[in-house]
């Protein structure tokens, strides 16, 4: 007699999601080839987009999922923005590849990094990550090699390794975002989708009931700090490659790489992976119709951001996911009997 | 002699230093709130002393007469309208909302007062110096180190010495029990924040008139203070203003040596500190 098979079975697979997916399919083709059918201008800004969504989408892994409050991953995204400097005008390596070795070193420096600031808990960790990202920002601008306090610009030759031609140098930088942002979400949603993934949810709801259910909380802390970390790094490399141009306090900005990260996130909704898409596309309206007010935008950025903290603390995506129940990224576990 | 000199020097500033500590390191205490606009609100006393000296043709320091109230009447409304409905036991709320306001302090400020980097004038106060066994000692350096520890006399003495302190350290200790004793929460936060922004609205003052300010020095200001709090321990006030000294020294020493080392030995001796010391040099709570 063969072993009965248990009557349930455990989805995270839904109607509506099975439509997202085909949705999702049929606009990363569209943007895939966006070099076909937009133009210099619309292809920059969507580069920006994808950077913004990889970078809100790797904030949302730490302070949505990990509980890891940071306000310094300005550091990764400097950092990164310097390695690739410093190997494409040192050492002479192709752009393109500065951005995996700038992903790795970015997860090495993460590690003492991360055990020194986990000490710092709640609240105080966020001031902590700040302080890194200073640190950072004065060590770089030590190295005179690297042009100092006032920075250095990516020589011609070096641009030139990228593609000879101007349109094609454009279009594999646009693909070089477009892959990133993909992988970047795509892994993010297979990283929940797996048991870690499952350890991180259980954190997330409750630290001390997870932990007591066997979840390594530090592992599993440290494992999403370094990942993120490296990650950032390499969106870091990325951003400098399509300005062409750093120095300390443009790479290590609080407000360019952190506070809009962070706006654009909680409006769209900490905690859940749609969020940070919506609020991408939340953002750049605001910025594309508002930005001529210059700080009065910020303030209003700001406020919306804090009223919908006190609102709706789970966001615009929240809202909707509360109200409709939709999930177009299923994370969540639910039993199937065969009866429905 | 220079060394010595310095260090003096480094002594004085970390009083500065602990000033703004000691209003992050209240609420903290009180409620367990991390302020994160607390550099900006620096930074808006200072602005507010700017105002308040052309309108009224006050002196930089009798300026305090007027700021220091306004100072903590913005920070009990502050707390009862906006801060008040964060707390709770998750720590996101209150941490992006005090993110926000710093967001929104610092470019209202920008659009009010321009990028320009301001001073407040002292007078005679500025220059006057005095020799100490030859040391030379600023005057106004030598105000503010003591009015900083004067401060957190007030404070320390206010904590444990009066019923307002009783009530802080009830609800620091257990917020429910301290309600079912008959105290109101939201009114005692209220006052905690008051205090907090009557500190900095002295430690706005003192920065406007040591160094030059504009709406972007806020952020700055909150690492040093925070550093202070973690290198001197949480929850000790005058372990903050050894914090705050410590720091001071550290970054003076950091210049001696080279100009562009400053900021960075004064957060190396903060990391030094976390890495052998994660509780801090004098503790009394845990975070």
């Amino acid at each position: 007699m063969s072993a009965v098979t248990p009557d349930w079975r455990v989805e995270r697979a839904t109607a509506t999601s099975r439509l997202a997916a085909v949705v999702a399919i049929v606009a990363l083709i569209a943007l895939a080839a966006a070099p076909a059918w937009a133009g210099r201008a619309d292809m920059r800004l969507l580069s920006e987009i994808f950077t913004y969504l990889a970078l809100a989408c790797l904030w949302n892994l730490l302070a949505g999922f990990a509980g890891l409050v940071s306000v310094g991953q300005q550091a990764y995204v400097g950092f990164g923005g310097y390695m690739l400097f410093a190997f494409a005008i040192l050492l002479g390596v192709n752009p393109l590849l500065t951005i995996p070795i700038a992903g790795i070193l970015g997860a090495l420096i993460a590690v003492p990094v991360a055990v020194l600031i986990f000490r710092l808990s709640g609240a105080y960790f966020a001031i902590g990550t700040w302080v890194m990202a200073e640190v950072f920002r004065l060590v770089f601008a030590q190295v005179s090699a690297l042009g100092g306090g006032s920075g250095t610009s990516l020589p011609v030759a070096v641009v030139k390794d990228i593609a000879e031609g101007r349109d094609m140098r454009e279009w594999i930088v646009y693909w070089a975002a477009f892959l990133l942002v993909v992988v970047v979400l795509g892994g993010t949603y297979w990283l929940l989708s797996t048991r870690r993934g499952l350890a991180l949810a259980a954190i997330r709801d409750s630290e001390v009931a997870s932990e007591s259910l066997g979840v390594r909380i530090w592992r599993t802390k440290l494992m999403i700090y370094v990942v993120s970390a490296g990650a950032t790094a390499m969106v870091g490399a990325l951003i400098f490659l399509q300005k062409l141009r750093i120095s300390p306090d443009a790479a290590f900005n609080v407000n360019d790489w952190t506070a809009y990260v962070i706006f654009i996130t909680v409006i769209g909704g900490i905690g859940t992976i749609e969020g940070p898409i919506v609020g991408v596309i939340v953002f750049f309206l605001l910025r594309e119709t508002l930005a001529d007010l210059g700080s009065i935008y910020l303030m209003i950025l700001g406020l919306v951001a804090i009223v919908v903290m006190l609102k709706a603390p789970r966001g615009l995506w929240g809202f909707v996911q509360d109200r409709f129940g939709i999930e177009l990224f299923p994370v969540r576990r639910r039993i199937r009997y065969p009866l429905d | 002699m220079q060394w010595i000199n310095a260090i003096v020097q480094g002594v004085l500033v970390g009083g500065l230093y602990a000033l703004f500590a000691a209003g992050l390191s209240l609420i903290f205490g009180v409620m367990r709130l991390v302020n994160i606009a607390h550099g900006d609100l620096i930074v808006l006393a200072a602005f507010l002393a700017l105002v308040v000296m052309q309108t009224l043709g006050l002196g930089a320091l009798e300026s305090l007469v007027v700021v220091i109230p306004l100072m903590a009447l913005l920070g009990y409304v502050l707390q009862r309208g906006l801060l008040n409905l964060t707390l709770g036991s998750d720590i996101l709320p209150p941490l992006l909302v005090t993110f926000g306001l710093s967001v929104i302090i610092q470019n209202g400020l920008l659009q009010v007062f321009t990028a320009d980097s301001r001073r407040l004038n002292a007078g005679a106060l500025e220059v006057a110096t005095f020799n100490l066994a030859g040391i030379d000692i600023g005057v106004l350096p030598l105000v503010m180190f003591l009015a900083a520890v004067a401060v957190i006399g007030v404070l320390q003495f206010i904590f444990y010495r009066t019923a307002l302190g009783r009530a802080f350290r009830a609800t620091s200790d257990d917020a429910d029990v301290a309600r079912m004793m008959g105290l109101d929460n939201r009114h005692i936060f209220g006052l905690a924040m008051a205090l907090s922004l009557a500190v900095v609205a002295i430690a706005g003052v003192f920065l406007a008139v040591r160094t030059n300010f504009d709406p972007a020095s806020g952020p700055a200001r909150l690492i040093f203070g925070f550093e202070a709090v973690i290198i001197g321990g949480l929850g000790n006030l005058w372990g903050t203003l050894a914090g705050g000294v410590i720091l001071g020294v550290t970054q003076a020493i950091g210049a001696q040596i080279n100009p562009g080392w400053q900021l960075l030995a004064g957060h190396l001796v903060f990391l030094l500190v976390l890495a052998f010391r994660p509780t801090g040099l004098f503790p009394r709570i845990a975070g």
